[in-house]
Parts: C-alpha cells; structure tokens; sequence
C-alpha cells in the first residue's frame, strides 16, 4: 500500500506537504515524494485540491504484515517506580486492547528503566502483543529529559497511531514535552475513549465549569496523545502464560539537562486516600471550617479517609492533598460519602467509580444524586451527628 | 536576572458556561481573573526580583481585555506586561499557545527563568509549561514547591510527586511551573496600582514574534473540539426518607450490611 501521484492533475501546491502529520512529504519540481517516514495515513490525499494523489491499495493483502513493525499501532507507556509497574499501566492497557482490536492493530508496551526484563511477562499477560524495552542505568527512575528523549526518539521510529499515558506527575510532565516536540495534540486527563469511523481516537474530558463533557479529536497528527488518571479505567483480568514479544529500542544519545540530587518519598503526600476503603468527603455545603470538622470526625468514626471538592480546598477549609476530582484526586473506594458535595462533573469523575456511593444535601435536584445508591436529602449539620451517634452506638454494643 | 511569568485571564470557575454549539467557553458576562496558580507564579517571580535585582516581565496570550491580568501584575511588581492578542491567536490550543509564548519569549531575548503556574482553571491540562519549555529547548520542572537555590547559572527546586517530593538542579535558562504551597501572594498596595494604572502594556500580534501562521490559533491546533455534552443523568439509587435520625439510621443499616 502506498500513495500515488497523478502528475497531470498535481499543482505542485504544497498541500499536500502542510497536511503531513509526520513531515514524510517532501515537495520537488515535479510534485511530492514520500520519505520512508510515510505511514500511508491519507492525510495529504484528503488535503489535494487537485485530486492528485491516491491510495494505492495494490498489495492491500500483504500490507499488515509488511507495515513496518508498531506503525499503526496502540502503545501504552508503561510507567514503573522502584521496579514495579503503576496500576494506571494496566488501566490503560484494558482500553488499549479494546481500542487495538477495533483499529485491527497490535498494542505496544513502552517500557524504561535500568533493569526492566522481569515487568515485561507481566505486560505481556495484561495484554501487551509487543514490549518496546529501553533499559541503562540512567533510566532506573524517571526523569524528564531522558525519558522525553527516548519516548520521542521510539515514537518517531515506530510511530503508534495512538499513546496513552498514566495522568501522574511523572506523566503529566512528560507527556506535554514528548508532544510539543513531535508537534501533535494532547488530550489531557481524559474519562472515556471511542473511534469515529476514520478511525480518530474519540478522547472525551469533562469540560469547564458545569456539567458539560467534551469530545476531542485530533484527526491529522500522528499519534494521538492522551493522558488518563489513575482510577478512571478498570485494571484488566491478568491472562497467566500470555505471551508476546520484546524489542529492545534502540536508545538515542543521552543529551542530560537535569540532576536529581535527592529522592524523598512518603513525606507530606497527605491523606492516603487512594488506598482507603471508604472516603467521607466534605464541600461548600458545610457552611463553614468549623463545620468541617464533621466530616473528619465521621470519617474516624468509620476508621475512613476525608476527601473535599474543590470549592472548600480553594476556600482553604482543608489543604489541598485532600482534593478529590478533576484536579485532584482520583479515589475509587468501597464506600464514599459526599457531605454538602453539589456533584459537579469536575468532582464525579474523580469518585464515580466508588461502589457505594452516598449522598447527604440539602437540595433535593443536586446532580450528585443522579449517581448515588443511597441519597439523603437533608442538613449535614443534623444528618451527619446522627449519623455519628448511630455508628458509636452500633459499635460499642 | 530577567524573569518570564505567564499569566493567563481565566473566566472566574464559579461562573462558567459553555456555548453547546460550538463547545468553546462563553467569555462574555462572566467575570474574569487572573489564573490562581499564576499569582504564585508572579510572587515568586517578583521576590526573586527583589532579592536579586533584574526584571519582571508579566505575559500573556488573550483577547484585548487580557490586558487587566497584565496591569494587576504590574501592581504586583513586575515591570513590564507584555499582551499577546490578535486575531489569528485565537482559537489556540496548548500546542499553539506553547508556541506562540515561546516565540514571544525568544523575542525577548534575554530571559533567565521562565515561570508558569501548574495548570490554567479553565482548562486544567498543565500541558503549556513543559511546552514551552520543549519549544525553547530549555530544561523544565513541574509543580515546583520550592526553590532551594538560585544562581545566575543554575535552579535547584523542590518539584512535588505523587509519593513525595525530589530535589531536582537544571541549568539556567529554564521553565518552571509552580504549585500553591511556594508562597502566598501579595495583595498590591497603592503605589504599585498608581504604577498600573499609567503603565503602558504593548499588544504584540504573529509579525512581532514572528510566529508562522499556521502553527498559532486554531489553525496551528492539532486538536479540535468534536461535540460537547451532557453526562447522563438517571436516577438509580434509593432516597432515604424520614427524620435526620431515621435517615441516619437507614443509612447505617444499608452500610453494615455491605
Ligand atoms: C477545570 C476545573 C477543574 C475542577 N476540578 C475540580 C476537582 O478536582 N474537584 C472538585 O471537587 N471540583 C473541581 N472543580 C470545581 C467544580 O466545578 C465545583 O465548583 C466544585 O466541585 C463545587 O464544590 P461543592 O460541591 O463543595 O460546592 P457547591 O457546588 O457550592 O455545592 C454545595 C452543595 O451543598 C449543598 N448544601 C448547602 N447547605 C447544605 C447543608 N446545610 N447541608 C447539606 N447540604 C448543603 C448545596 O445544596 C450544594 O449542592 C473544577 C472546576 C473546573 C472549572
Ligand atoms: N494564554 C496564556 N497566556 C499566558 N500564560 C498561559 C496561557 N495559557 C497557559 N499559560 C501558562 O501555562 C500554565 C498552565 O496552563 P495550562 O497548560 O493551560 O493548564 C498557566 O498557569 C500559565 O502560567
């Protein structure tokens, strides 16, 4: 398969040359010639406006297993600390699976780090078809300028029609820099993923203020780029003894502008919220700081983690590690209790995974009802005592 | 030194609305203030200043009402507000808006540290820092908490993980972002609004910084807005009824049994 040129029709226009999402047209005297960078896209037959150029579809039956290794396809980038791969890894890759099998493509794992060989079974059995290995001792943690120089240097190699990224720190600061240099669009923090009928990844994110999602697409660059919060994807079933493949890449030569003189971890991370089993979360309708405090004592009546919306960390009720939502935290918790939380879409999609989800508001039409299992309409300052006295009562039976 | 904060207007989050047709914000009636974290960004770059002697140089890429973030940060103590506006900015996503304050720094030529605040309200992607960064080809550092040391040469900062924080040294020039808890901004005195009030803000278009037209507005934005919605809304779940006591009573019930 291979793009073609009519060269009666060609006007030498250089359209054809602005559309290439990955710089592969080059334009002479006699109309475009394709570099080996071509991935047969059809972004420059779409741009023609002479009808110049067409898809040649030939060797169409050959043309899967003669594409170049992971052009095309869907890669996760798989994030490891210490060793261990992030549970966001697997998230994404349950829906980089859904998405490659749609697309009729391979999912790739791209993995860095100093010693890597033993995560790599693991990628394979949570669904990865190929694992794009990049080990040296400087890749042992993350850092951003060589991990930005190696994703970058396997993207333009390879070239994945889609990369995913976990929303972490590490992500959310690589993701941006490996984008901006391969001049292609970034969806940040996104809920849900779908195709169009081209084949455009769908990348849906809540939209600001309200209750409004949006739909993004970014239908002529390559490839399209996404990061998603821990949480928002359900971890995949493991399939023991899968197996795939492993590609060593290629690394490109380090260019360091960065030091880390010192590692410190478990210090000022506030509450462990995305481990704790219930979540009792407080927001405006608290009335006041003071008011707050209910929240923290229901949540050590039910040995729970506090959680806030937004409204109540900018008023600076409760500090902001606290934060669940959009900007904040992503919990997913057995049972989360929203305490005077109005349910705006920024707030849902942090906890809307959570199983038993309640509800205390005063406001009967609050839209965090719409996606409670149990909703309490009524004050928190009556509801929440109550409740209190009722757990005290039961526990000391 | 000569110091960069970008600061961005952001509709006040509590006022929001959306056109549903087009899925871009509604601006108008809709009060507008300076992006929270970009105050931070300013104050910092503005005790550097004060500590260190140089300039402050506030930036920011917005219709022509973007000019008040700019006069506010004059007030602030920066020295000069420098506003990006023109039509074919508009419509920018953040790999056209990281461009474009690129361009305009690189324009300025002679700028140590470039500062931004962690993420912009409105649209909460933190994706314009490190972009610019990667545009320039400068080192950056994101959620900056700190800054431990600040040489002509070299920024040694605290950055803020998801398990801690690391203490992290780039040469200089270099783009940071920063996060609340680096320091608490100040609230301008009289002097500073008699000096934003007469400052002059110059409006730079593409030929100023020599931007290529198609990678600034919307032309130079790889993403697009497909459709905007609105979640589904059903009701599933079981209302409580009943006294606060009752209530609580049910809901206690309801979640023992689990
Ligand atoms: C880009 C962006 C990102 C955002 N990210 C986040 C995020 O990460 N997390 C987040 O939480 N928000 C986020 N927001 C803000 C979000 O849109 C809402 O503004 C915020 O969640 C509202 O917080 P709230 O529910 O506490 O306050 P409100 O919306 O003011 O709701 C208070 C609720 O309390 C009820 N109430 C009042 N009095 C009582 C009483 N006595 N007893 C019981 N109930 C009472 C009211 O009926 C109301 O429903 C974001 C916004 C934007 C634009
Ligand atoms: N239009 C703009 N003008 C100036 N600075 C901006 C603009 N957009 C983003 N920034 C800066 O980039 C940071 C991150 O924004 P964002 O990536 O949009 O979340 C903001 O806190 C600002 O410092």
């Amino acid at each position: 398969m291979e793009i073609r040129l009519r060269a009666e029709n060609c006007t030498i226009c250089g359209a054809c040359e602005a559309a290439c999402p990955y710089d592969a047209v080059v334009m002479g005297n006699d109309g475009p010639q394709f570099t080996d960078e071509c991935t047969v896209c059809g972004a420059c037959v779409e741009a023609c406006p002479a009808d110049a150029l067409y898809i040649d579809k030939e060797e169409e039956v050959s043309s899967h297993s003669q594409r170049q290794k992971g052009a095309g396809d869907v890669w996760v980038f798989a994030e490891q600390r210490d060793g261990k791969l992030l549970d966001v890894v697997m998230e994404l890759m349950g829906e980089g699976r859904r998405l490659a099998s749609q697309l009729g493509v391979s999912l790739g794992c791209l993995l860095l780090g100093g010693e890597v060989d033993h995560l790599v079974q693991e990628l394979f059995e949570f669904g990865a078809d190929q694992v794009y290995a990049g080990c040296a001792p400087e890749l042992k943690h993350y850092r951003d300028d060589l991990y930005a120089q190696v994703v970058e240097h396997a993207v333009r190699q390879y070239r994945p029609e889609i990369l995913l990224i976990g929303g972490t720190s590490n992500g959310r600061s690589l993701a941006p820099r490996v984008a901006t240099k391969l001049g292609t669009g970034l969806t940040a923090d996104c809920t849900g993923f779908a195709l169009d009928e081209d084949g455009n990844l769908l990348q849906t994110r809540p939209a600001f203020g309200g209750n409004l999602m949006a739909t993004i697409r970014c239908p002529n660059h390559r490839p399209q780029m996404a990061t998603v919060r821990p949480k928002v994807f359900p971890k995949p079933a493991r399939q023991p003894g899968r197996q795939g493949q492993v590609i060593a890449l290629e690394l490109p030569a380090f260019k360091p502008w960065q030091r880390i003189l010192e590692i410190v971890d478990g210090a000022d991370t506030g509450p462990n919220l995305a481990e704790a089993d219930i979540v009792v979360a407080g927001g405006r309708g608290l009335g006041s700081p003071a008011n707050f405090r209910l929240v923290e004592e229901l949540a050590s009546a039910l040995g729970a983690a506090v959680g806030a919306s937004r409204a109540v960390v900018d008023a600076g009720w409760v500090s902001y590690p606290h934060q669940v939502g959009q900007t904040g935290r992503t919990v997913a918790p057995k049972i989360y209790i929203a305490c005077g939380i109005s349910g705006a879409i920024q707030h849902i999609v942090g906890m809307q995974s959570s199983e038993v989800i309640v509800a205390i508001n005063s406001d009967p039409d609050a839209p965090i009802f719409n996606i409670a299992t149990y909703g309490i309409v009524g004050k928190v300052e009556e509801v929440i005592p109550a409740l209190i006295r009722e757990i005290k009562g039961s526990t000391s039976q | 030194m000569h110091i960069v904060a970008c600061i961005k207007q952001v509709p006040d989050p509590s006022q929001a609305r959306i056109d549903r047709e087009t899925g871009l914000v509604i601006r108008e009636g809709v009060d507008k203030i300076i992006n929270p974290y970009d105050l931070h960004a300013l104050e910092e770059a503005v005790r550097i200043k004060e500590a260190r002697g140089g300039k402050v140089t506030a930036l920011s890429m917005g219709p022509r009402a973007a000019e008040q973030v700019l006069r506010d940060a004059v007030a602030m103590g920066a020295d000069q507000g420098i506003l990006l506006s023109d039509r074919r900015f508009a419509g920018a996503d953040t790999l056209a808006t990281s461009y474009t304050l690129a361009r305009a720094i690189a324009k300025l030529g002679d700028v140590d540290l470039v500062i931004c605040g962690k993420q912009a309200v409105d649209g909460d992607t933190a994706q314009v820092g490190p972009g610019i960064a990667a545009n320039l080809d400068l080192p950056h550092i994101t959620q900056v908490r700190k800054i431990r040391e600040l040489t002509d040469s070299k920024l040694v900062a605290e950055k803020l993980t998801d398990r801690g924080y690391e203490v992290v040294e780039v040469s200089l020039p270099a783009v940071i972002t920063v996060v609340k808890e680096l320091n608490e901004p100040r609230i301008p005195g009289l002097r500073g609004m008699m000096r934003a009030k007469k400052a002059e803000i110059p409006v730079w278009g593409p030929e100023d910084i020599e931007a290529e037209a198609d990678r600034i507005g919307l032309k130079g934005s790889p993403t697009q807005v497909w459709r905007t919605f609105e979640p589904e809304r059903h009701r599933k779940g079981e209302m409580l009824e009943g006294t606060p006591e009752e209530q609580a009573a049910a809901l206690w019930q309801r979640l023992r049994a689990l």
